[in-house]
């Protein structure tokens, strides 16, 4: 190897308080050195691979346990894991592509951070099963860039799983093979879109494609290419050891398993939570120590901000899984929830929002593009006390007509901060554009 | 098919059509910008959005495909919100220039904005401002006004075959550009003026020169190379604006190369000829067209008396129009001269007389994209042909590999497969090797006539030469196709060659085995018309190259510089000034018309009718688009009245039409041409195969804005990187050998004459080559374009890097 | 010139794809070559785009989209500041007047010494840890206080 992989620094967090946790995907950080290969073969690590790929598991039975587990994808979106596995093409002729998302960038999400850092095998076990599963030979898992060090952390493992054989040419002795990369971002949000993720992966700017084709059938380098999230894969060698079953059995119906929230913002202990789908959020709220120097809960943004703001009252009343979140009209997202006490002036965190989606905007699609400008200069104008009582339909107005029209999902995300903060927090709109200062903080 | 009903119409459409094309066939009009049939789909304006049935979210057109059943409105209340929300979010940062947009009057976004948009904004912040990029001397941006639809970039990476502009930045900061500060060089560069559906790229030669009412539009066909595309000829005042092409699929499609949309400025040159002028005593002096038709007819007529016919020689330049070429030629039989020719850059005239019909092509220029297999034989095609060149690239891209054998190793921007650059004289025993593994090729096991096989004896095939008759025999690496598409061309570089013949010949027969289409790429725009017609010496005539060897004591020369559009400049220069009278039929008055005796000042294209006749044999005829300037005359009454004057009888044309009847017997020309154009030889030529040839070979190729007089008064295509002056170009392993370096100045000699120019390291040049650019003054004491030459140290200059 | 450590690492990335996607490469390429150079010039940009085969305007596409790429000199130390909505709550915004009092600038400005460059930067993807910042991109340092900068600035004197 021409380039020196830096050591593995396996050492075990300092900010973790496991009590109340079900550790799947983070299952290793009961051990002192979490990211070891030693570690996540002592916790049974890679027999799962094993078995399937000597014993020549059929594909389908695989696929068939993974909807068994009612795993959706942690990505965002929720899509069931096992029924985008059974859209790949079974017969190809080349090379098909497997790639891990990990370029979480929504502000409020760091959950894959701690996989690749804490547990990477798991990770790297679950890509070779799918890769096994899928027929794909080659993947790519697509870091975000500002994490660096977490980036090395992750390719060292790679060497470490390839030198002990649990990754590259004819794995245990058999004909199956899989070779597995680390490529990085550098600083786009939209990169984690699947789309522009692959087209940054071929080295392109990282603009979505327009869909259809699905990157099923024409992905990385146009050929057919499965993407899932970081932690959606990492769950899968505990489904194929315990069992889609079982792994269904940890959640509610409909969201299979356990889920990590990454809670940031106004609690006393920010950090990232694996629990049970379905837990209540009250119970979350005390694991994580409460709202921060014994303030009330004003706001919480359960899903990362392209999920809808949702006021205190509400969310004490809901539970953490997919249709919990629905029912309240938001919905669960990466399950980055973001924590706003009663100081929160939440004309300025949707100001900052607003900057967040017109700063990362990719640029293609007319809606977008101009679109997000247009509601952060109005926002700007109103913090900046020159609102107009106009200005807040002109808002809602201008993120309808983004939404749903453009080239990826972006719209929407850019949509729904503006259009869920007015509608829960109108007042608060009003009396800036009245008083020209915001209504919570002290002037 | 699938069934489909857009806005209630029912229609019925290919599978995998999109939704706007089956709209458009239904001539339902959805707005675009970034959606453009010649291009790649990037649905990124969002303008076409439409409404489907079952769907909840309205779906952009252009990239939508139809599905059987489905019922699609483009103007329904949910489809006109999307779209008229679209125009509102693409007019908020725009300028509100129209008045005083060169775009404006022909805007799409302006039209469309006329029909989506609402009249007043709601957006009161403040507007983008993007800066303005230099791309060149052809194209004048404003990017303040650009809406992001990337039809430039994809055009110039898809068509163009290189990625010149691109969007750089995000979000609302994104803009396109060139490379910091470059320019676009593609020499369909024009084409993303058209495509640009904003005034964000406008046309710099044009720009604020007028509005777009004001243009009076008259269809007519491109001068300069065979293809014949299709123009539009845009005439405010008298005075020709611009050109822009013309819709015509199987030609041109909807693009035009910048040759033939720029060089036009060469009309309004000053150096135009207005009136007729007589050389009198050393000095030119303006006369009337009576004077000077009198004068020239006169020292004709002297001068066939005094030393008989042959002593007048009649060059005309193949750019000249059908009737042009007929009737110098019927003027010259008339006087009993059997010396006419329009092959001015010819040297190799072996195979007169043995040509079945008229040389061409040898297939439909839009089948060049079906091809699977191509050879390409001594031709730069981006220079020759720019916008043929693209169909070679479409072919390319569709799968087809392409094989080269050239002295130039020039980037054609698409894969090459094969390619063997070699000297000119080395490029037949190239030749040589791919007939030799062609004939022993298992599946074609076809055997040569012993005739041949003794030419091939000695030559050896190379595992090079192997592998391009393996894939012109159809053979691939997974797959060897069952009946390859095969075409095989020979450019500009073959026809200039002293061994021409030996060339087509062995193309000939490499295509007799494969089953190839193909032929001649001719040079100019009607030097198949000239050829179909004859405009070439008798029996007893000389051609050309002789008429200039054994110089006459009179020409009649018609549209041409001689020393810039003669094969040997300083030969042609040298015929001109030792002959009794030159009479010129020009367009200009110019330094190289120094020797003629009378000018007679010619119509351009645009001010005259006449007829081109394409590579592919497509008789396209054109109108005037403008009165001829000052005293011109259209060049067929210029040769009419002429050939009156000289007494000459059966010239009683009064319309161009009329000339044309005659040149086609009064049939349909399309009756008439397929009868003649045929590449086959009538017997067999005797050629030498393998013949040694160690000294050094000139390259003359002819730079593309140099073609002919019109294109050379053009400023702003001179402006561009490929008006180059003539330089000593060799490869550097050549340099070494004769212990040059860059920037040198050498003594390049060519027979009696010779050039100091400055040596540039060009590692597209063959080993044993010398690219020295002709059509350029200072070459023009050089000889033949593809002939020998030597290169001589000048013991006092030293080098200077260039 | 690129250095011949710079072609090792841009080697070595190569191997990830296959031989006929050089391009694939170039976020790893313009990356290290920052690294090692502090910033992408245009003749950086140039070299990188020469040694895969790519178009230069393309590699400029890329180095202008992604934000971690600086198209001019930010300095010996780029410092960038998470302002976004989980380390606004956390008051990054006492962070950052902090350095801005600090080092004398502003954002997007580099300090007379040349040393120091502040930026604002969009969500790092470790919230958990608000409020943070990068130095040179590939340093973290989370769960700020004034203090804790005022120990970072002192360690890269
Ligand atoms: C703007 C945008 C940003 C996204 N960011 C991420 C991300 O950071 N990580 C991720 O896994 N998916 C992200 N997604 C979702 C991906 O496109 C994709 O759906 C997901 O990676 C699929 O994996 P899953 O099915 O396992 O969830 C994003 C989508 C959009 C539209
Ligand atoms: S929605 Fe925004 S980010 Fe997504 S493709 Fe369109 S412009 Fe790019
Ligand atoms: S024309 Fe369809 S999105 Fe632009």
């Amino acid at each position: 190897m021409a380039t020196k992989i830096k050591n593995l620094d396996t050492t075990k967090p300092v900010m973790t308080d496991l009590k109340g946790q079900t550790l799947v995907c983070l299952r290793t950080l009961t051990e002192e050195n979490p990211a070891s290969l030693a570690t996540y073969i002592k916790l049974g690590g890679y027999s799962a691979l094993k078995r399937i790929v000597t014993e020549k598991t059929k594909a389908t039975d695989i696929i068939t346990e993974v909807k068994d587990s009612v795993l959706r994808g942690r990505g965002g979106a929720g899509f069931p894991t096992g029924l985008k596995w059974s859209f790949m093409p079974r017969y190809f002729d080349g090379t098909k592509y497997l790639v891990c998302n990990t370029d979480e960038g929504e502000p409020g999400t760091f959950k894959d951070r701690d996989i690749i850092r804490y547990n990477p095998h798991q990770l790297i076990e679950g890509m070779a099963i799918a890769a096994y599963t899928l027929g794909a030979h080659v993947g790519y898992n697509y870091i975000h860039g500002e994490i660096w060090q977490d980036y090395e952390t992750f390719e060292a493992a790679l060497h470490e799983a390839k030198a002990a054989g649990y990754l590259g040419e004819n794995l245990f002795g058999t004909n199956f093979c899989f070779n597995l990369y680390a490529v990085h971002g550098y600083g786009a949000y939209i990169c984690g879109e699947e789309t522009a993720l692959i087209e940054s992966i071929e080295g392109k700017k990282g603009q979505p494609r327009f869909k259809p084709p699905f990157p099923a059938s024409y992905g990385v380098f146009g050929k057919p290419t499965n993407v899932n999230n970081t932690e959606s894969y990492t769950s899968i060698p505990w489904i194929m050891q315990h069992g889609g079953a079982a792994f269904a059995e940890l959640g509610v119906p409909n969201s299979g398993g356990t889920k990590l929230f990454s809670v940031s913002g106004h609690v006393e202990k920010p950090g990232n939570y694996e629990v049970k789908m379905g837990m209540p959020f009250s119970e979350l709220l005390e694991m994580v120590g409460g709202v921060w120097k014994g303030r009330k809960l004003k706001a919480v943004i359960p899903g990362g901000p392209s999920t809808a703001v949702l006021p205190a009252a509400t969310i004490m009343a809901a539970t953490m899984d997919y249709d919990g979140l629905s029912k309240v009209r938001s919905s669960l997202g990466a399950g980055s929830l973001i924590m706003m006490d009663e100081t929160t002036c939440m004309v300025k965190a949707l100001h900052r929002l607003s900057y967040f989606f017109y700063e990362e905007s990719c640029g293609q699609c007319t809606p977008c593009r101009e679109g997000t400008g247009w509601v952060y200069r109005i926002i700007t104008r109103i913090v900046n006390g020159q609102g107009k009582m106009e200005d807040l339909d002109l808002l809602t107005d201008v993120s309808n007509n983004i939404s749903g029209r453009t080239i990826c999902a972006l719209g929407e995300a850019a949509a729904t901060p503006v259009l869920s903060f007015i509608k829960h927090f109108r007042p608060e709109f009003e009396y800036y554009i009245q008083h020209g200062k915001s209504m919570v903080e002290p002037q | 098919m699938l069934n489909i009903e857009i806005d209630g119409k029912a229609l019925e459409v290919e599978n995998g059509s999109s939704i706007i094309d089956a709209a458009d066939k239904l001539g339902i009009a959805i707005p675009r910008f970034c959606y453009h049939p010649k291009l790649s789909v990037a649905a990124n304006c969002r303008m076409c959005l439409v409404q489907v049935e079952k769907f909840n979210k309205p779906l952009p057109a252009c990239a939508t495909p139809v599905a059987d059943g489905m019922k699609i409105f483009t103007r329904s209340k949910a489809a006109i919100e999307a779209q008229k929300s679209v125009m509102e979010f693409l007019l908020i940062n725009h300028p509100l220039d129209c008045p005083i947009c060169d775009q404006g009057g022909e805007c799409d976004l302006q039209d469309v904005a006329v029909a989506y948009g609402t009249s007043g904004s709601r957006y009161t912040e403040e507007k983008r401002v993007v800066f303005n990029k230099n791309i060149g001397p052809l194209i004048s941006t404003d990017m303040t006004r650009c809406i992001q639809c990337t039809r430039c970039v994809r055009f110039l990476q898809e068509v163009g075959g290189m990625m010149e502009l691109g969007m750089v930045g995000r979000g609302e900061h994104a803009e396109i550009t060139a490379y910091v500060d470059k320019s676009v060089n593609s020499e369909l560069s024009g084409n993303i003026i058209d495509l640009c559906p904003v005034g964000a790229l406008t046309s710099k030669p044009y720009r604020y020169s007028a509005r777009s009412w004001e243009l009076t539009r008259r269809p007519s066909i491109a001068p300069h190379d065979g293809l014949g595309s299709h123009i539009e000829v845009h005439v405010k005042d008298n005075k020709v604006m611009r050109v822009l092409p013309r819709d015509k699929e199987s030609i041109n499609e909807c693009w035009l190369s910048d040759r033939d949309r720029y060089s036009y400025e060469g009309l309004n040159s000053p150096d135009r000829l207005q009136v007729p002028m007589i050389k009198h005593n050393g000095n030119w002096v303006e006369t009337d067209w009576k004077t000077a038709l009198e004068f020239a007819a006169g020292q004709i007529k002297d001068i066939t008396n005094e030393y008989g016919s042959e002593a007048l020689g009649v060059l005309v330049s193949p750019n000249s129009t059908m009737e042009e070429g007929y009737l110098a030629k019927q003027l010259a039989n008339g006087l009993n001269c059997g010396n006419v020719d329009y092959r001015l850059r010819q040297t190799d005239f072996r195979l007169d007389g043995k040509r079945v019909g008229t040389p061409w092509m040898g297939c439909n220029i839009h089948e060049i994209e079906e091809l699977d297999r191509i050879l390409v034989i001594g031709s730069n095609l981006r220079n020759e042909h720019p916008l043929l060149a693209q169909r070679f690239r479409k072919a390319v891209t569709n799968g087809a590999q392409l094989s080269i054998i050239s002295p130039l190793d020039n980037d054609p921007l698409m894969d090459i497969a094969h390619k063997v650059i070699v000297r000119p004289n080395d490029m037949v025993n190239v030749l040589g090797q791919v007939l030799k593994a062609m004939s022993g090729l298992q599946r074609l096991s076809l055997c040569l006539p012993p005739s041949l096989n003794e030419l091939l004896a000695e030559i050896k095939v190379r595992p090079n030469t192997q592998a391009m008759a393996e894939s012109l025999a159809g053979h691939g690496a997974e797959l060897d196709l069952i009946a390859p598409k095969v075409g095989i061309f020979l450019g500009n570089m073959a026809l200039s060659d002293p061994r021409f013949t030996e060339m087509y010949s062995m193309a000939e027969a490499i295509g007799g085995i494969s089953g190839a289409k193909g032929g001649i790429l001719p040079a100019a725009a009607n030097s198949t018309g000239m050829h179909f017609m004859g405009v070439m010496p008798s029996s007893t005539g000389m051609h050309a190259r002789a008429m200039l060897e054994v110089p006459r004591k009179a020409y009649l020369i018609v549209n041409i510089e001689p020393e810039l559009d003669c094969q040997h400049a300083a030969l042609a220069k040298a015929a001109m000034q030792k002959a009794e009278c030159v009479v010129a039929l020009t367009a200009y008055k110019s330094s190289a018309l120094e020797h003629a005796d009378v000018l007679l000042p010619i119509a351009p294209f645009t001010e005259t009718s006449g007829t081109f006749m394409s590579m592919e044999g497509r008789v396209q005829s054109f109108t005037a688009a403008a009165k001829p300037l000052g005293e011109c005359r259209p060049g067929w009454k210029v040769l009419r009245v002429l050939a009156n004057t000289l007494g000459i009888s059966g010239f009683d044309y009064e319309t161009s039409e009329q000339v044309k009847t005659a040149i086609f017997g009064g049939e349909k020309p399309s009756a008439v041409v397929w009868r003649s154009l045929n590449n086959n030889l009538k017997q067999l030529v005797e050629i030498q195969v393998n013949i040694k040839h160690d000294g050094l070979q000139r390259i003359g190729e002819v730079p593309q804005y140099n073609a002919d007089p019109l294109v050379r008064r053009s400023p702003s295509l001179q402006k561009t990187k490929y008006n180059t002056k003539p330089l000593a170009r060799m490869c550097a392993k050549q340099m070494d050998q004769l212990a040059l370096v860059e920037g040198e100045q050498v003594l390049v000699r060519q027979d009696q004459g010779s050039a100091v120019l400055s040596v540039r390291l060009d590692n597209h040049v063959a080993m044993g080559c010398v690219r020295v650019a002709a059509a350029h003054e200072a070459s023009v004491g050089l000889g033949d374009l593809m002939g020998d030459i030597s290169i001589e140290k000048l013991p006092s200059t030293k080098g200077v890097s260039a | 010139m690129l250095s011949p450590q710079a072609i090792e690492k841009i080697d070595y990335e190569l191997t990830k794809y296959p031989a006929d996607q050089r391009q694939a490469a170039v976020m790893s390429a313009l990356r290290i070559v920052q690294t090692e150079r502090g910033w992408l010039s245009k003749e950086s940009i140039s070299e990188v785009a020469q040694y895969l085969s790519m178009p230069e305007i393309a590699a400029l596409e890329v180095a202008s989209f992604y934000n971690m790429y600086d198209l001019s000199p930010v300095g010996k130390y780029k410092i960038t500041v998470c302002t976004n909505i989980s380390c606004m709550l956390r008051d990054s915004d006492e962070i950052v007047s902090h350095l801005q009092t600090k080092l004398g600038v502003g954002f997007n400005e580099v300090t007379a010494d040349g040393k120091f460059c502040l930026k604002e930067g969009e969500c790092m993807g470790a919230c958990g840890g608000a409020p943070l910042m990068t130095v040179n991109n590939h340093a973290m340092h989370e769960f700020l206080t004034p203090e804790k900068v005022d120990e970072i600035l002192e360690a890269l004197k």
